[in-house]
């Protein structure tokens, strides 16, 4: 397999990110909240955002049992809810993929993404990055979400975090590359739009914004930057390119929000899957108490609906 | 030329903020003499599961509270009240009220106050109980607050009436969502006023004006509401409450007296549960031991 898309440089020139405005970013960014959407219009895009999360895992604590839990609720999110998708992956840490595997089958319809390369921090050799991503594809993962050098791209060594992008999407095989960005740790949207660009042309499938593991995590105008660089990307290129907002993301009313912004954005071709994902863990019961609320006419509370 | 007086519009008070209604509806009730109170905001369905979000989140912070800081905080909700009593009685006499009921009306508010933050770090080894059971068990029951509760504050006693309803709610430590008179709504907002500037957490008490025919329906289906408490509802309204509260196993707790008369700790083991524990012991009052 190549190392990286057709038609893109083998290296990274920082003059060919346009500068992002600031101002006009925010002011477009608040527009997407003020979007009338009537009730069935609402409840398809909730089906919509279920479908389209990757319920994650990503914590110290994490045990085999709440991986499989984790793998049964991305299936059965609310029983006596008839008719609801199922998430579009879960998301673990490496060793955890094959326990996930073995909850969820081989042929499921739910996706297994697997941090790696160091994740959270990306700081590791980039042997060390490589051999954790050939061992989550070995033992099963279709995605794997990876970190980028933050250290090195704020240093300027932009043709570091370009190369690992490449090799470590040379080791995934089959599997779809998410790059997570960590847009908190990145400081100004320019760097994002950067950032961005290089984890495109570098033959990313997904460009993610954070790790949820630090406070400053996705939010529009950020996730708005992104959708723009990977649209000049469509433009030029024909390639479309998938967006993966995590952190932060937990209630279903900015769920809406967001897929307002990617429509008018990019069009309605990425609201799918196979284009757009939330990172998320609590977000799945915030949108199934709406859909519950919908159906039945009544406000819902929290301790009727699974935990994890 | 004469002035056109400014008529305030009152706000609601949800999670220690004062939003005005999601619906953007107000209603403007008549005083004495047919004179507008005011410009009241008509709370929607939205306001309440607002409020409903903030009166849960305020309820872990609350709830495990010591109970003597609780007490500090009723205290000091007194404190507040005092400072702002020429407010109160201005606007009950705007509601109709006598200077003297209303002055009346206002000492003994504040005087309410002092009563509950007493009986905050009280009721509970006053009420709860060890008792007698026929095995080598520590058999003891406690009070713990029910949750978020709904109170209706009754129709006729804009102030008084208002805290004696709310208060014991507070002082188990629940947290509250209040209703307030529909057509004497002026000191309940005055009342938000005074609580934002107390040490009361934002959620604890919310406060909504509106149109309680409106409300009931809702907040008797609400999921995430542990008990209603009200004092003046007609049979009809009683038993559709009754009704739909089934939905959750909601308490509805409808008392009989007057909340702007009653001055007691019952109120307050209203809104509790009783948790018995038992606690397997080795008997040692009989004499001898099995090791």
């Amino acid at each position: 397999m190549k190392s990286h898309t057709k038609n893109t440089p083998a290296r990274y020139i920082p003059s060919s990110s346009p500068p992002v405005d600031q101002v006009g970013i925010a002011e477009r960014a608040a527009r997407f909240t003020t979007r009338s959407i009537k009730d069935t219009t609402k409840r398809a895009g909730l089906n919509m955002v279920l479908n389209m999360i990757d319920l994650t895992t990503l914590e110290g604590a994490d045990t085999p049992n709440k991986v499989r839990q984790l793998c049964y609720k991305s299936c059965h999110l609310h029983d006596s809810i008839p008719g609801l998708p199922t998430t579009a992956a879960v998301c673990v840490y490496p060793t955890f993929v094959k326990i996930a595997r073995t909850a969820l089958g081989p042929h499921s319809k739910v996706n297994i993404a697997s941090v790696a390369t160091a994740f959270p921090s990306g700081h590791a050799t980039l042997k060390q990055k490589l051999e954790e991503t050939t061992q989550a594809v070995g033992d099963g993962a279709d995605e794997i979400d990876m970190v980028i050098s933050r250290g090195k791209f704020l240093s300027g060594d932009y043709n570091y975090v370009f190369d690992e992008i490449a090799a470590v999407k040379e080791a995934c095989g089959k599997a779809r590359l998410k790059v997570i960005l960590e847009t908190g740790e990145l400081g100004t949207l320019d760097n994002v739009r950067r950032a961005s660009d290089i984890a495109i042309h570098a033959g990313g499938d997904f460009i993610k914004t954070s790790t949820g593991k630090i406070a400053s995590a996705a939010t529009i105008p950020v996730t708005l930057v992104m959708l723009l660089a990977i649209r000049d990307h469509y433009f030029k290129t024909g390639e479309m390119v998938g967006m993966k907002p995590a952190g932060g993301i937990s209630k279903s009313k900015l769920a809406l929000h967001y897929l307002v912004m990617v429509k008018e954005t990019l069009g309605p071709e990425w609201l799918d899957n196979r284009w757009f994902r939330f990172g998320a863990s609590s977000l799945a019961n915030d949108v199934l108490m709406q859909v519950a609320k919908l159906e039945s006419g009544h406000y819902q509370a929290a301790q009727y609906f699974s935990k994890d | 030329m004469e002035r056109i007086e400014v008529l305030k519009t009152y706000k609601l008070y949800i999670g220690g903020k004062f939003p005005r209604t999601e619906s953007g509806r107000y209603y403007q009730p008549a005083g004495k003499n047919g004179k507008k109170l005011g410009n009241i905001c008509q709370s929607s369905r939205k306001d309440l599961r607002n409020s409903v979000v903030a009166a849960r989140t305020a309820l872990a912070s609350w709830a495990p509270r010591d109970p003597f800081n609780r007490s500090q905080i009723l205290y000091r909700i007194a404190e507040m009240l005092e400072g702002r009593s020429a407010q109160f009685v201005d606007e009950l006499k705007q509601q109709g009220s006598t200077p003297t009921a209303a002055r009346k009306e206002v000492a003994a508010s504040i005087d309410r106050c002092i009563y509950y933050a007493g009986w905050c770090d009280k009721y509970q080894q006053t009420f709860s109980s060890v008792n007698p059971v026929a095995s080598a068990h520590f058999n003891f029951s406690v009070y713990e607050p029910m949750g978020v509760i709904t109170a209706i504050a009754p129709e006729q006693s804009s102030l008084l009436g208002l805290l004696g309803t709310v208060l014991p709610i507070i002082t188990g430590g629940n947290s509250c969502i209040v209703i307030a008179s529909e057509t004497k709504p002026l000191c309940a907002i005055t009342l938000a006023e005074a609580l934002a500037t107390s040490d009361l957490p934002g959620g604890v008490i919310n406060i909504l004006t509106g149109v309680r025919a409106e409300l009931l329906p809702i907040i008797g289906s609400h999921m995430d509401i542990n008990a209603v408490v009200a004092s003046d509802l007609t049979d009809t309204e009683k038993s559709n409450l009754r009704a739909e509260a089934t939905s959750n196993l909601k308490r509805t707790i409808f008392c009989k007296q007057d909340p702007a008369k009653t001055e007691s700790p019952y109120p307050i083991l209203a809104t509790q549960e009783i948790k018995t524990t038992w606690h397997p012991v080795e008997s040692s009052i009989t004499g001898g031991s099995a090791y």
